[in-house]
């Protein structure tokens, strides 16, 4: 059982899809990301954990493309995109939700997916046929002609997911997606992204608080405390480590 | 074709058309004055429409469209004045003057991330440049006003655009129409949800892979191009031009009334905005003028005031709640 474990992650690694190499990032005085290194292998789910000011976001939006690194370099299916626009790191195939949610609130439920869709089509009409697919998958078909503004948290959660799918990624980056919501809504999330990365091979980073997903989805965990990566490795193995159960976990991590 | 009335309930198609034949008929039943005033509320129909395609559509506010009527106006009546130009060539220069200004103005704002209200405050710097530039551009009259000569009409002759207001009163017609269709096409494709994407989070717009720097300077080329249109029918209407009109930011605020009080962002918001203002106003002044009040400002206190109220009652503007009430609130599939 272990060395099959062992045997999927050897593999998972040789074929990176995201690289983070050496990336560094400091703000003044304050060494946001300070050398942290990790890959993502195709296919795979892996999750950035940490405690509040630890990276995380900046880790995330050097990524996403909304900040350059300073050092270091990160290499998605074999190009450079540090220092990348957003959109041009979107159209590489890198789709991406906003912590606290941003979908358009007058636009139709239909219509912010659409946005998404038209990335890779032209005509309105295919969009919306693939908008319609994506909805069923995240369980907001029925709620297509509301408006976003009018949809409860957890709906405009899986709106944000939705969209960030129908640009048809390889990797999405999920920004503490699970934050504020229920247990039940936390595990309808997770069984909807197990199935897409079952379904579909699509590659998922998770930035996550809610401890209950992460041991449920991720296969490979990065802890960042201060900016550094302190642990890393299956999710099983690392919330025992002394380092992370003392900076981040605490008591909880005992249960 | 089919696609452009898609999702219309059947019953706004019949209301279209019923509009559509009173516009086409109205000239044979209306009086000059009225021509006059139909005329009017038409212009102002289109370039709200012009206006709407940057503001509604795509969220970026501009309190300077008064530049592009101008640089229209001007362009086209001086190709026409000094070189014997036909407008509708002279429409060419005016468009390409138009659209080179507004990228120029979009392309400073967008690349050095002036927003909001500062890029409406660069809308208004740019039109009062070419206000005082204007008023000491000799080649075109300067201050002292730029005339063209007064129309002939005796005989229509719509090359050269010179005619009876019946004429004129058609040409805006089909100007106003076109500009509906262009507006409903542009809404319906790639780029008009884009826009809208725009308009409502630039931030989530960017991290779905639009490139908003080059859909905002769609936004403005296409804004100002349509406006300048305008401007050229303005000059062969009025025959005369002067900076300080033209240019004024009260022309500027004029064009954006209508569509704010018809509601931002929707097609029809700019046609009842105009046909609101425009109508009532002119019906004001006609009663305080059979009462024999002469009431300076009056028409400014009348904007004014419906724009209070309609801020007030009706933030989305008149049209998406005569929408509900007529049921023709678009049905989305």
């Amino acid at each position: 059982m272990a060395g099959a474990q062992a045997g999927t992650r050897g593999k998972a690694i040789m074929s990176a899809l995201l690289t983070i190499d050496a990336v560094s990032k400091r703000f003044r005085g304050v060494l946001a990301v300070d050398q942290v290194t990790f890959e993502i292998g195709s296919g795979s789910i892996a999750a950035v954990i940490g405690p509040n000011g630890a990276g995380k976001t900046t880790l995330f939006n050097m990524i996403a493309g909304v900040l350059a690194p300073d050092r270091g370099a990160i290499v998605f299916a074999g190009d450079r995109i540090d220092g990348l626009k957003p959109d041009q790191v979107c159209r590489r195939g890198i789709g991406r939700t906003f912590q606290l949610v941003r979908p358009f609130p007058v636009l139709s439920v239909e219509d912010n997916v659409i946005i998404g869709a038209l990335l890779h089509r032209n005509d309105p009409a295919a969009a919306r046929r693939r908008a319609h697919e994506v909805l069923a998958q995240l369980d907001l078909f029925d709620k297509r002609t509301q408006r976003a503004s009018a949809l409860t948290l957890p709906d405009r959660k899986r709106l944000e997911v939705a969209r960030a799918l129908a640009t048809d990624p390889k990797l999405l980056l999920l920004d503490e997606v699970m934050a504020g919501l229920r247990p039940v809504e936390t595990d309808r999330i997770v069984t909807i992204l197990r199935e897409l990365n079952r379904a579909t091979g699509l590659t998922i980073l998770l930035i996550e608080h809610v401890m209950r997903a992460v041991m449920a989805l991720a296969e490979r965990v990065l802890v960042l405390h201060h900016g550094a990566a302190i642990a890393e490795g299956a999710p099983a193995a690392v919330v025992r480590e002394p380092a992370v159960v003392q900076s981040y976990l605490g008591a909880e991590a005992v249960d | 074709m089919r696609r452009l009335i898609e999702g219309v309930p059947p019953r706004g198609l019949v209301g279209l058309a019923a509009l559509c034949l009173a516009l086409i008929v109205g000239p044979w039943v209306a009086n000059d004055y009225l021509l006059t005033v139909l005329i009017v509320i038409l212009y102002f129909a289109y370039t709200g429409q012009a206006w709407n395609v940057m503001m509604g559509f795509a969220g970026q506010l501009s309190l300077g469209h008064a530049i592009y009527v101008g640089l229209g106006a001007y362009a086209a009546a001086a190709l026409y004045v000094h070189f014997g130009i036909a407008p509708w060539i002279g429409l060419a220069a005016a468009i390409a003057l138009a659209v080179a200004c507004g990228a120029l103005i979009g392309f400073l704002a967008f690349r050095f991330g002036v927003a909001g209200v500062y890029f409406a405050i660069l809308t208004i710097a740019f039109a009062e440049f070419a206000r005082i530039g204007f008023d000491h551009f000799g080649w075109v009259g300067a201050s002292s006003g730029f005339f063209l000569p007064v129309a002939n009409y005796a005989h229509n002759d719509l090359w050269t655009l010179r005619g009876n207001p019946t004429m004129f009163y058609y040409v805006m017609l089909v100007l106003t129409a076109a500009a509906f269709v262009l507006c409903r096409i542009l809404l319906k494709s790639r780029i008009g949800y884009y826009w809208q994407a725009i308009r409502e989070d630039e931030a989530a717009a960017r991290s779905l892979g639009i490139d908003t720097f080059r859909y905002k300077m769609y936004a403005v080329i296409i804004s100002a191009g349509m406006t300048s249109v305008a401007g050229v029918f303005f000059a062969f209407y009025y025959n005369n031009l002067f900076p300080e009109q033209v240019f004024h930011i009260s022309r500027s605020i004029e064009m954006i009334l209508g569509p704010i009080i018809g509601g931002i962002g929707t097609l029809f918001g700019p046609l009842i905005g105009a046909f609101l203002l425009t109508g009532l106003s002119e019906t004001m002044l006609e009663l305080l003028g059979a009462l024999g009040l002469d009431v300076p400002g009056a028409k400014q206190v009348f904007y004014g005031i419906c724009l209070l109220l309609v801020v007030i009652v009706l933030p989305e503007g008149v049209w998406p709640w005569l929408a509900r009430k007529l049921g023709l609130a678009e049905k989305q599939s």
